[in-house]
């Protein structure tokens, strides 16, 4: 291998058109070296062009991006020697049985250990005897899959792997992902499935519209969001009503005083903390955000922004 | 295992929301939703082709009635038409001794007008029923709303409504050039149903092969051999011989169209077509969704040293269709050159009696010229046979490349230059062994009857002067991939140039610079002429420079480009 980069996927500021369709437009990306990066984004909104521009597929309109510290338009056939690619649709040779699919992309890369293959085969219960036109679709993802982790590189890059697979096989899935971790590669998940992203990425970007919305460390992210909170207090909420970063604060009398629930900003969760210890709390629960509120809430003003106005309809 | 729970013996009832009208109905079921669905969707498609074929005829009668406008003229070209190797190409030759315009139209132009609509409605059927359940795109079908057998009746009804359009314009356009509209009539019949024909064709092998290319192939492949029959069948005996009748593209030819007019041939048509329906639909009744009649068997869990490159897996898709290409085509030129010596003698005979084709191909080399001139047009078939095998063949590389194999095996180290030299390589050797397999066969056939002039060097440089020519569509191809993905159709207008070209530039006197059009114009017609290098030399030189036009376009465009 060759001297390893702290950065194995560096985009800045990447275009990408289509005629007038703008897929990418100033995309951000980072992929530090032996870190999982999830790439979260709704349907369509450039993923997959992204990733087709870091292998090279696809020639930015504008941008820089480096691949293991190399040009990916310019040095493809020398950067694919260190990665592999698990396209989001996997289409295989209809005469060709599973094996031999798993084998040519192993030779295509250099060479086939064969005792990998066969455990992988295994753990993913894959039989590589049948014809590509009769598996199913989580089937042709597994031959796919099985090709990846068969092979021995830097950076691992997975347009939506584990799409079709039951969830028997996503742990599995999630458990090479683990190993491959350990080992100190590196790896560009896209993927729809938030439990899978919590699971095993460091980071996550969040992209919309070929724009990063939000990027950094699952806990950065909780940070930027509210938190629910439930508590019993004895004393006035006026106060805390009225501090910064408190919403939609609803009361209910309790037997043991005032039952309150409201969400509040994390970054504002000291001040508001302080001013509930004065009020004699009975009970207290505060809730972080699952990443998947915190997608929703990227995905839902794409959905307002989609849906038609009421006024539209009256016409 | 010990719970005594009853086993689901019999398979859940029918969804309540599954009309009883719809269940016993069931494999006819949303055939008019299919009928209205494809032809929306094939509108543009299926203009295009009764548009195409309409306009042939116009221009036919007009080109016809304004080049032989006198009896002189047109017993000229009788005398023609009356050779063997004309009558391989046209028809049985009713109305030569008279050939007025009506005749020379039918006896010309029929063929390769039912040839025409023939592949139309192949590729019809094998789209709507066999591609569509290859492609599992056929999520109705999945859903059950429509019956086992709609696809096909739907597909059939679709070509039955687009051949009998084209039908009624060819009759208006027959009446407009001032010929007798029932024997217009029939003759338009003959050549729609004679499509109908290899419609059900298509029906039944698309039961039979899984593949839409295998179905489409299998089909073009009977069309090929009935065109054969016919013209070995009516080179025997002038107005056909028996074996003419095993061929349903004589049943049209035998209306006598514009002579003295019988419809009841037709009646086979109708017959056979019914019958291969018949068939289908029994063959269609025992197989699963999805499969073919031949199963699928398991294969190997780990594959062959040999398939580790982007070559060995283009060889590997195609290699079935190669074979079998080669084997149709080597047995068709082998049957052809068999027929060589009766020709030398056939044409002593008809000079004797005609002093019109005396005058042409008397003398001590007439007998010769007839031999070499047959060689000539049998090696331009296999040329043409071999460009359209040969863009198909390369046009795979979009179907890699929409269906998402390319960017995978793109994103291995395999350079673009490799990957696409690879679909250039399967598709030119597939060409190449065309050339070679039918000029071979025709060389064997031609000695195992003893004609051994021309002799096998001619037949070897003969062959040999169409590939630059091959080389040069198969680059156009490859650049119009390369530059204008989406344009892929546009190749296919090559091969049709090159066929009227070839076929017809004589008979419809076309300038040369139309002519000049078709590379294979531009090829020394041997062995009827000498070899020359500088046409041989040019072509090369074009092709060399679209190829590297090609790779250079493929080198910067995006893959996959949808
Ligand atoms: N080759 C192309 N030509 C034109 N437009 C394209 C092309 N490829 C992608 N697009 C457009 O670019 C946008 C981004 O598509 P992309 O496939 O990258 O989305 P994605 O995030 O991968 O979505 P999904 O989650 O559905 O896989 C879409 O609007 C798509 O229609
Ligand atoms: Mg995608």
């Amino acid at each position: 291998m060759s001297t390893p980069v702290a950065h194995p996927v560096e985009i800045r500021d990447l275009h990408k058109s289509f005629g007038t369709t703008k897929a990418l437009d100033g995309l951000d990306l980072t992929v530090r070296a032996g870190e999982v990066a999830g790439f979260l984004g709704p349907n369509g909104s450039g993923k997959s062009t992204a990733i087709r521009v870091l292998l090279g597929l696809l020639r930015p309109t504008s941008g820089h991006v480096r691949v293991l510290g190399g040009d990916p338009w310019a040095d493809a056939v020398a950067l694919h020697r260190r990665l592999t690619y698990v396209p989001g649709d996997v289409s295989l040779w209809s005469n060709l049985t599973g094996g031999e699919a798993i084998d040519l992309m192993a030779r295509l890369r250099g060479g086939l250990d064969l005792a990998r293959k066969a455990e992988l085969l295994e753990r993913f219960e894959l039989d590589p005897t049948k014809k590509a036109r009769t598996y199913s679709k989580g089937n042709r993802q597994k031959v796919a899959l099985v090709a990846a982790f068969a092979s021995d590189v830097e950076l691992l890059v997975l347009d939506e792997p584990t799409s079709g697979l039951d969830p028997l096989m996503e742990a599995v899935f999630t458990e090479y992902l683990r190993e491959v971790k350990a080992q100190g590669r590196s790896v560009l998940l896209s993927s729809h499935i938030m439990s899978e992203v919590e699971k095993v990425c460091d980071t996550v970007t969040i992209i919309r519209q070929g724009r990063a919305v939000e990027s950094g460390t699952l806990d950065d992210l909780r940070h930027l969001t509210r938190s629910e909170v439930t508590a019993v207090v004895e004393g006035d909420l006026a106060a805390v009503a009225a501090l910064p970063g408190v919403h939609d604060l609803v009361t209910t009398p309790d037997a043991a005083g005032t039952r309150v629930a409201f969400s509040v900003d994390n970054d504002k969760m000291g001040p508001v903390l302080t001013a509930m210890g004065s009020l004699g709390v009975h009970a207290f629960t505060a809730t972080p955000p699952s990443l998947e509120e915190l997608f929703l809430r990227h995905y839902g003003d794409e959905l307002a922004a989609a849906g038609v106005p009421e006024g539209e309809t009256a016409r | 295992m010990s719970t005594t729970a009853p086993a689901p013996s019999t398979p859940a009832p029918a969804p309540a929301r599954t009309s009883p009208a719809a269940r016993r109905g069931s494999t006819l079921t949303g055939t008019w939703l299919l009928l209205r669905f494809m032809a929306r969707r094939d509108r543009v498609r299926l203009s295009v082709w009764a548009l195409s074929v309409v306009a042939l005829w116009l221009y036919v009668v007009t080109a016809f009635s304004a080049v032989y406008s006198t009896a002189a003229d047109r017993q000229a070209r009788a005398a023609l038409m009356s050779t063997p190797t004309s009558i391989m190409v046209t028809g049985p030759g009713y109305g030569l001794d008279d050939y007025t315009l009506g005749a020379m139209t039918a006896n010309e132009m029929t063929l390769w007008v039912i040839v025409a609509l023939a592949v139309m409605s192949i590729m019809q059927v094998v789209r709507h029923t066999r591609a569509e359940e290859e492609s599992s795109r056929s999520e109705l079908i999945r859903a059950a709303v429509v019956g086992r057998h709609a696809p096909a009746v739907a597909a059939m009804l679709l070509v039955l409504a687009a051949n009998v359009v084209i039908a009624a314009l060819t009759v208006a356009v027959f009446a407009a050039g001032g010929l007798a509209v029932l024997d217009s009539v029939v003759l338009a019949a003959g050549v729609g149903l004679t499509a109908m024909v290899f419609a059900a064709v298509a029906v039944v092998t698309s039961q039979v092969t899984a593949h839409r290319r295998g179905a489409s192939g299998m089909a073009i492949g009977v069309l090929g051999l009935a065109a054969v029959v016919r013209g070995a069948g009516d080179i025997q005996h002038l107005h056909g011989s028996a074996l003419s009748w095993f061929s349903p593209i004589a049943w049209a030819q035998q209306t006598r169209a514009f002579v003295e007019v019988r419809a009841w041939p037709l009646l086979l048509s109708v017959v056979l077509t019914v019958l291969l329906l018949v068939v289908a639909a029994f063959l269609a009744s025992h197989r699963d969704f999805g499969a073919g009649m031949i199963a699928d068997r398991r294969g190997r869990a780990d594959a062959r040293p040999t398939l580790r490159s982007p070559f060995a897996v283009a060889w590997r898709q195609q290699r079935t269709a190669i074979m079998w290409w080669a084997l149709g085509t080597g047995l068709m030129w082998l049957a052809s050159g068999t027929y060589l010596r009766d020709i030398g003698t056939m044409i002593e005979d008809m000079a004797e009696g005609n002093p019109a084709v005396a005058a042409i191909f008397g003398g001590a080399d007439g007998a010769q010229t007839i031999v070499n001139s047959f060689v000539y047009i049998m090696l331009l078939f296999t040329a043409l046979i071999a460009v359209g095998y040969g863009i198909s063949s390369l046009l795979r590389a979009r179907t890699e490349e929409t269906q998402g194999r390319t960017e995978w095996v793109l994103a291995t180290p395999v350079s673009r230059r490799r990957w696409l030299g690879a679909q250039v390589a399967v598709a030119g050797i597939g060409a190449i062994v065309l050339v070679a397999v039918g000029t071979l066969g025709m060389a064997i056939g031609a000695y195992s009857v003893g004609v051994t002039d021309p002799g096998l060097a001619t037949y070897a440089v003969a062959a040999a002067v169409y590939l630059p020519a091959v080389g040069l569509v198969l680059a156009l191809a490859t650049a119009i991939y390369a530059w204008a993905p989406r344009l892929t159709s546009l190749p296919w207008a090559f091969l049709v140039i090159a066929f009227v070209v070839g076929l017809f530039g004589e008979a419809f006197q076309l300038p040369d610079w139309i002519k000049g059009i078709s590379p294979l114009w531009w090829v020394p017609q041997m062995p009827l002429e000498a070899f020359t290098w500088p046409p041989v030399l040019a072509l090369t030189a074009i092709t060399a420079a679209l190829f590297t036009a090609a790779f250079t376009a493929f080198h910067r465009r995006d893959v996959p480009t949808v």
